[in-house]
């Protein structure tokens, strides 16, 4: 029946995970989240290895990348958490592959291996300020030209800095300090008496 | 041998202001005389930061964002969003929900590919197609326009069900709609299929070989045209798609003539796919019958103290979700559309990624390109389906 959501045949996620552990002891972690989706934890120096082994191995074959996803934790001494999310059109398998990294450390470009990491990795580039090491082409991809600072950062307000107009004196655009009429209003909901994580 | 000059390859800009770049794109091309050698497209004209602005909502004030990704297909990311909500607060969407759900997700696809098919011709130079499809997506918006008051951005699928239950009679005419779309398919094809110019313009540009789609992460028609047959409405079976009976069209060749026929194709099983859920369609509830989650209707509010708090704290607070993360993917008519949804226990995502089809395969549009003629660049970009509200976000 249609009720419920994806159904993902547990018992092949499962089979895989172990199987995985099996290959690959000491190098990955292996969670399964809500809804039974795979999700492996690597260390910066193995994730290389982590990806080409997935890659190339007959029962993994995840060939397609299809989504790079980056997570900023302040709090967390590796601030940042970059998700590879990997689909083995073969096999009907997905897996995500959880990697953290520092704000002064890099990860290594993977282009080689995936192509379509190309615009994933200077996406993160763009927006957290991942530097990804032997990327051919890291240029920022879907801000302004010339902008500074990280935006998708906790840190980096969601106003920005800049505001944007056109001068008609001086017959172009300019770029000026932002002056907002109303503060920011953020209403925090949650209760004082509930547990905060 | 001094005097020898390098000469040196032209670059052109291609767009932001250009009608066949579907939008804002800026492409700068290097051209060798009309050959194509290098396509390296500069995005980001229509960035809003949408990912960074939903991390300030609540789960149902982010909804409405979805519908301005992709402006052409507006409900399936409005499902996209809602099933990674729902899959964080593990609720069951009930049957009927699910089947008005997939009724206009198909909608929504019909919509797509009208405009996809159409404009790219349009592109390429015949303009007949694109004013008779133009005509049957109005009457499709009015359908839109039915259920939820919005011609476009309709905010109509949402977590734990769809916003309201389909006004009477909208079965009926779309019944109507649906009997009379068929011709209106039969005579793009016969004024496109065996277009001598059509043909020349399509086949065997921009082809893309199977193991090349993968490797660049396509998606959609664009991988199916290129004969692997994946779609996740199959793969995955979500909704109530494992409860009617549909083709998944493959192409051969993978050039850009195969990708119009898959689209075609598509647009005939969409409508099969409609017509049988209008059969099969069953009573009962429209959304999750759990007021923590979907609001109480107006008439019990009139004499339910309780539900009249309830609509208030969700429509002030809303639902605080489970503290985890998915990552939700859906066949968007332009491809596999993501949603990657990390909660920290409170009423607003903590970060919520939208991964659309187009980035990728924006990104491809320098190999597919490569070698071909100037011309060709924009049958590739017509053919890719590229819409900047999802590409840029």
């Amino acid at each position: 029946m249609g009720v419920g959501h994806v159904n993902w045949p547990g018992y092949v996620v499962y089979y895989t995970g172990l199987k995985l552990i099996e290959s690959l002891p000491r190098v990955v972690k292996v969670v399964l989240n809500i809804g039974g989706e795979l999700r492996v934890c690597v260390k910066v120096e193995s994730l290389s290895l982590v990806l080409r082994f997935l890659r190339g191995h007959t029962s993994f074959q995840f060939v397609s990348l299809l989504d790079m996803v980056g997570i900023d934790y302040p709090v967390r001494r590796r601030r940042f958490e970059v998700v590879y999310c990997l689909t083995s059109l073969f096999l009907n398998l997905r897996i995500q592959v959880v990697v953290n990294v520092g704000e002064l450390q890099w990860l290594p470009s993977i282009t080689a291996l995936y192509s379509s990491s190309g615009w994933l990795e200077r996406e993160l580039w763009d927006m957290y300020g991942i530097f990804f090491r032997g990327h051919p082409d890291l240029r920022r991809i879907l801000t302004d030209y010339g902008f500074e600072g990280f935006p998708l950062r906790k840190d980096f307000p969601l106003t920005g800095f800049n505001e944007v107009r056109y001068d008609d004196e001086k017959c172009t655009i300019v770029y000026e300090p932002l002056e907002v009429a109303q503060e920011f209003r953020y209403f925090d909901f949650v209760s004082p008496w509930q547990f905060r994580y | 041998m001094e005097d020898v000059k390098r000469i040196k390859n032209f670059l052109v800009n291609f767009g932001p202001q250009h009608p066949a770049a579907h939008g804002v794109l800026r492409l700068v091309l290097e051209l060798d005389g009309e050959v194509v050698e290098r396509a390296d497209p500069h995005i980001g004209l229509l960035h809003r930061g949408t990912e960074k602005l939903i991390e300030y909502k609540t789960y149902l004030q982010a909804l409405p964002y979805f519908d301005r990704l992709d402006y052409v297909s507006m409900m399936s990311q409005e499902h996209g969003y809602s099933m990674a909500v729902e899959r964080l607060l593990a609720c069951k969407v009930p049957l009927r929900a699910q089947f008005i759900r997939v009724i206009f997700l198909e909608l929504t696809r019909l919509l797509n590919h009208l405009l996809a098919v159409t404009t790219h011709a349009i592109d390429v130079g015949a303009i007949t197609p694109f004013l008779w499809g133009f005509e049957e997506r109005e009457k499709l918006m009015e359908f839109y326009e039915r259920v939820s008051g919005a011609r476009m951005h309709a905010a109509y699928i949402r977590p734990g069900g769809v916003a309201q239950d389909i006004p009477r009679g909208l079965c009926d005419d779309l019944f109507i709609f649906l009997s009379q779309f068929w011709r209106r398919l039969n005579e793009f094809e016969d004024l496109l299929n065996k277009n001598r110019i059509w043909k020349q313009r399509l086949v065997g540009i921009g082809e893309v070989s199977a193991l090349e789609a993968m490797d660049w992460g396509f998606s959609g028609v664009m991988l199916r045209g290129s004969g692997i047959h994946w779609d996740l409405r199959k793969t995955m079976s979500y909704e109530c798609y494992d409860l009617v009976r549909f083709q998944v069209p493959l192409g051969t060749g993978g050039d850009c003539y195969d990708r119009f026929l898959v689209r075609m194709e598509e647009m005939r099983q969409s409508v099969g796919i409609i017509q049988q859920c209008l059969e099969q369609l069953p009573c009962g509830f429209i959304k999750v019958d759990d007021n923590k989650v979907s609001p109480p209707s107006r008439a019990v509010m009139r004499h339910s103290m309780e539900s009249v708090i309830h609509q208030f704290k969700l429509y002030s607070e809303g639902y605080s979700v489970k503290e985890g993360s998915t990552y939700i993917t859906v066949e968007a008519p332009k491809g596999e559309f993501g949603v990657y949804l990390v909660s920290d226990g409170t009423n607003r995502p903590y970060r919520c990624r939208v991964k659309a089809p187009g980035f990728l395969h924006l990104q491809g549009l320098d190999f597919m390109g490569r070698g071909h003629m100037l011309a060709d660049i924009v049958t590739i970009i017509g053919t890719q389906d590229i819409v900047f509200g999802e590409v840029d976000r």
